[in-house]
């Protein structure tokens, strides 16, 4: 028998290969025991603040240190209305970035604007609020604010004194923030669209935009929306630059002018701060809250991804 | 004659077409200009952090250590922040680089199907988790009992670097043709073999361009860090076991100071982190080019 068939030479390759399996199924285990770990640490932490004050956190005003008292409300209405008004601005933006990109940039110019979309992502969220507070937030209240108030003062949004700090400049700097995202993800759909289709639409006479409406912004629908559902997770969970401009503070404002905070930017803030355990506790379940947004967010997302892609590659 | 001119309607320049290239005009300059507010905003925020910083930049900002008057005035360098931060990152890195590479080659090459879908879906949940979050869980898993530390707060960067590096080694993994597995197999090298001597060596540069984004994700979060590794003394700090300060968290600290003082130091931290982060995620760019070109080529 030829020396390389013999059983023992057979015996280190399948240890070998037990070896390999075994470590690195480790490591996709421990990834998955990572989100299991995390959702139930956080959990967790939460039920001292879910036995206190029970699901009536979720629609109290009240953040009270000193007597105790903590609701989470005035949170999830920031957290929902920047993100909302982020999503506003930034899903047109986005898809019209994604279309110059895709069907009018030169070819000299399509590589380095796409890089500069994505360099827009790669600030640091600190970065961001830095100059969000400095730059930003003073131009908003000596340009934009007063110039949006003279149009349109007489809605509520809109009817405050301007503000350097507040929910309108968080949103703003949350639509920085996602706007490289969903950008980045339409222009991948829209380089999936088969070209015959466009072709064929150009041929019966349409034009570049009855063919984009026609074609590829219904052929990628499915993407879009998954695409700024990715977005809305980005800017739900955004602390550090919304913490920086919000402005911290509990209670519903009645205008976007007005100060206001987020769940996530309340976490952040609270860093130094916590003094008892309900108020540590209070953060937790904020983060609990944080994390069911996030999961729903991602896993809807995943789940169109998922259909889009089994759809346009007949299901194999 | 109706039929004549029903057949020449698509190329007779009347009313409905004016209007159809007027919009078809207009919703060009739209998305054009969609493409140059995105690249102002760019360059917006990248020249008022280099021009508001540039003043407060010298030799002795990145060697020397803060100090404080009693005016509220902050003097010195950001020496410790430059240090701790290049602690945080390389321990991060240290902890998610193998196991993100190993679950990649268990997703991609080894995983009954149904195993590599759950393992994915946890890898893009963890992806899409709020960094504040993972903050908030490392408080609880380590800080509340040992305290915080650079261990501590680097775990919580690796949890978000794992599943950067997870994703795109699987990209390149996928990109590596089947052919050379199959070359391998054939001449009697064992799966382990295979793997580690011929599929891995093909997708380093994948991985490393993987890696490479990742540490300009994790060198400017701060999230994470503000539970984990925030209190720390402004001197230098070497040891992994003590909480060490960093740029994200310097800038983030400076900035609520009334002082303007701190404000300029804020800006030029921020201009150094801007230019090591986007320096890193050019550096990715070059080898994601040259890791496709040699695979498809």
């Amino acid at each position: 028998m030829p020396s390389e068939l013999r059983p023992g030479r057979r015996l280190g390759s399948r240890v070998g290969d037990v070896t390999l399996f075994a470590v690195t199924g480790a490591c996709g285990l421990a990834a998955v025991a990572l989100v299991v770990a995390i959702a139930y640490k956080v959990v967790d932490g939460s039920t001292l603040a879910f036995s206190t004050f029970g699901l009536q956190f979720l629609v109290e005003q009240v953040w009270d240190p000193v007597k105790g008292e903590f609701g989470a409300l005035s949170f999830i209405y920031g957290t929902a209305v920047t993100s909302l008004i982020a999503l506003l601005i930034a899903t047109p933006l986005s898809i019209g970035i994604a279309l110059y990109l895709t069907e009018l940039a030169p070819r000299f110019l399509r590589d380095t604007i796409g890089a500069l979309v994505e360099m827009l992502a790669a600030i640091p969220s600190v970065i961001l609020g830095l100059w969000g507070i400095l730059v930003l937030g003073p131009f908003m209240k000596d340009h934009l604010e007063p110039f949006l108030q003279s149009f349109l003062g007489w809605l509520p949004a809109f009817s405050d004194t301007p503000n350097a700090q507040g929910i309108l400049p968080a949103a703003v700097v949350l639509t920085i923030m996602t706007v490289p995202i969903v950008a980045s993800v339409s222009r991948e759909l829209f380089q999936s669209v088969p070209p015959e289709l466009k072709d064929g639409a150009l041929a019966l006479g349409a034009t570049r935009w009855e063919m984009v409406r026609g074609v590829t912004l219904h052929y990628t629908r499915p993407g879009l929306a998954a695409a700024v559902i990715l977005g809305l997770g980005r800017a739900l969970g955004e602390a550090i630059a919304v913490t920086q401009v919000i402005g911290g503070q509990v209670g519903i404002p009645r205008s976007l002018f007005g100060l206001g905070d987020t769940m996530a930017s309340r976490i952040a803030a609270q860093y130094q701060g916590a003094v008892s355990n309900v108020q540590v506790s209070s953060l937790f379940y904020l983060a609990a809250i944080l994390l069911a947004f996030s999961l729903v967010v991602n896993v809807i997302a995943q789940l169109i991804v998922r259909r889009f892609e089994f759809q346009h590659t007949g299901g194999s | 004659m109706a039929a004549d001119d029903e057949a020449q309607g698509l190329f007779v320049v009347d009313g409905r077409l004016r209007r159809r290239r007027i919009v078809n005009r207009v919703m060009e300059a739209l998305a054009t200009l969609a493409a140059l507010v995105a690249v102002a905003l760019l360059v917006i925020v990248v020249v008022s952090v280099v021009k508001n910083g540039w003043d407060a930049l010298s030799v002795s900002f990145f060697t020397e250590t803060p100090t404080f008057s009693a005016l509220g005035e902050s003097g010195g360098g950001i020496a410790n922040s430059i240090v701790g931060s290049l602690i945080l990152v390389t321990l991060a890195t240290l902890f998610a680089l193998p196991v993100g590479v190993l679950t990649a080659i268990y997703v991609s090459e080894l995983a009954p199907r149904s195993v590599a879908n759950v393992i994915r879906l946890a890898l893009d949940v963890t992806n899409g988790l709020p960094t504040i979050v993972v903050g908030i869980f490392v408080f609880s898993a380590i800080v509340i009992s040992r305290g915080q530390s650079a261990l501590a707060g680097s775990f919580a960067l690796a949890i978000i670097a794992l599943p950067l590096i997870a994703r795109s080694t699987q990209e390149v993994l996928r990109l590596v043709p089947p052919s050379l597995r199959e070359a391998g197999l054939a001449l009697g090298a064992p799966r382990w073999r295979t793997i580690l001597g011929v599929v891995l060596p093909t997708s380093m540069g994948g991985i490393l361009t993987g890696t490479t984004l990742a540490i300009a994700r994790i060198a400017g979060e701060t999230a994470p860090l503000l539970f984990t590794t925030s209190l720390a003394a402004m001197t230098v700090m070497w040891d992994p076991r003590d909480p060490v300060q960093s740029m994200p968290l310097t800038i983030f600290q400076y900035i609520e100071q009334p002082d303007p003082s701190y404000h300029a130091k804020a800006w030029a931290t921020g201009a150094v982190l801007l230019a090591f982060v986007l320096v890193l995620s050019l550096c990715s760019k070059f080898f994601l080019a040259r890791s496709r070109r040699r695979l498809s080529g």
